[in-house]
């Protein structure tokens, strides 16, 4: 037999997955939005950790009841992409300097941590 | 499930939809390769929180196992591009 879950537990669940859900939306829109790459990379991190957590923990929290024992297998999802969100988004970043620098981009910095300017030399291709 | 429950479940499916339709559109619209590799990084992201809500809708739990595999593939296909990106090759 099986019994539905209390009220509290739904209302906590609903509440986890609209927020996620938001902070998705929110995400794809300014990367739709914005009008840099560098400023565009910013935006996906937002469903990367607020999406991911609140859903993860929404997850945990209705297949926990259902199942009559702690669920906490689906954290891997949550800890899989906390790891490997940011290294993807350094090697994007990477990427993105190095090509930007190639092209001679004016307001991109030569080396990390001098100003941009005119008098230095052009980056070596690797 | 109680109807607030299901009703926010439509909401976020809806939602998140509509954000993978905007991640399509970056993709389409991207005026560089970075743009493009960034939008399918967002593109996976989405897909795994649409798994996420699938597997609260039909209170099944394989659809985690599902969403550790687009993940895992996510991310390696992912950086795998950025890779070439930055080098113009991928295995040295």
């Amino acid at each position: 037999m099986n019994v539905s879950p209390p009220q509290w537990l739904d209302a906590l669940t609903a509440g986890l997955v609209v927020a996620g859900a938001l902070a998705a939306l929110i995400g794809s829109f300014g990367l739709l939005r914005l009008g840099k790459f560098f400023q565009r990379v910013h935006a996906p991190t937002l469903g990367a950790t607020v999406g991911i957590w609140s859903l993860t923990l929404a997850m945990v929290a209705q297949m926990s009841f259902v199942g009559g024992q702690p669920y906490v297998h689906a954290f891997l999802v949550a800890i899989f992409i906390a790891l490997t969100a940011p290294v993807t988004t350094v090697l994007l970043m990477r990427a993105a300097l190095f090509r930007a620098r190639l092209r001679g981009e004016p307001d991109v910095p030569l080396t990390a941590g001098d100003p941009p300017g005119p008098d230095q030399s052009p980056p070596r291709a690797r | 499930m109680s109807p607030v429950l299901a009703l926010a479940l439509q909401l976020a499916l809806g939602c998140l939809a509509l954000s993978m339709l905007l991640c399509l559109g970056r993709l389409v619209l991207g005026p560089r390769a970075e743009d493009r590799v960034l939008a399918y990084d967002c593109l996976y992201i989405n897909v795994v929180l649409l798994i996420l809500c699938l597997g609260i809708v039909y209170r099944s739990s394989s659809y985690f196992e599902a969403a550790l595999l687009i993940a895992l593939f996510g991310f390696v296909s992912s950086s795998a591009m950025a890779k070439f990106l930055l080098r113009g090759e991928i295995i040295e």
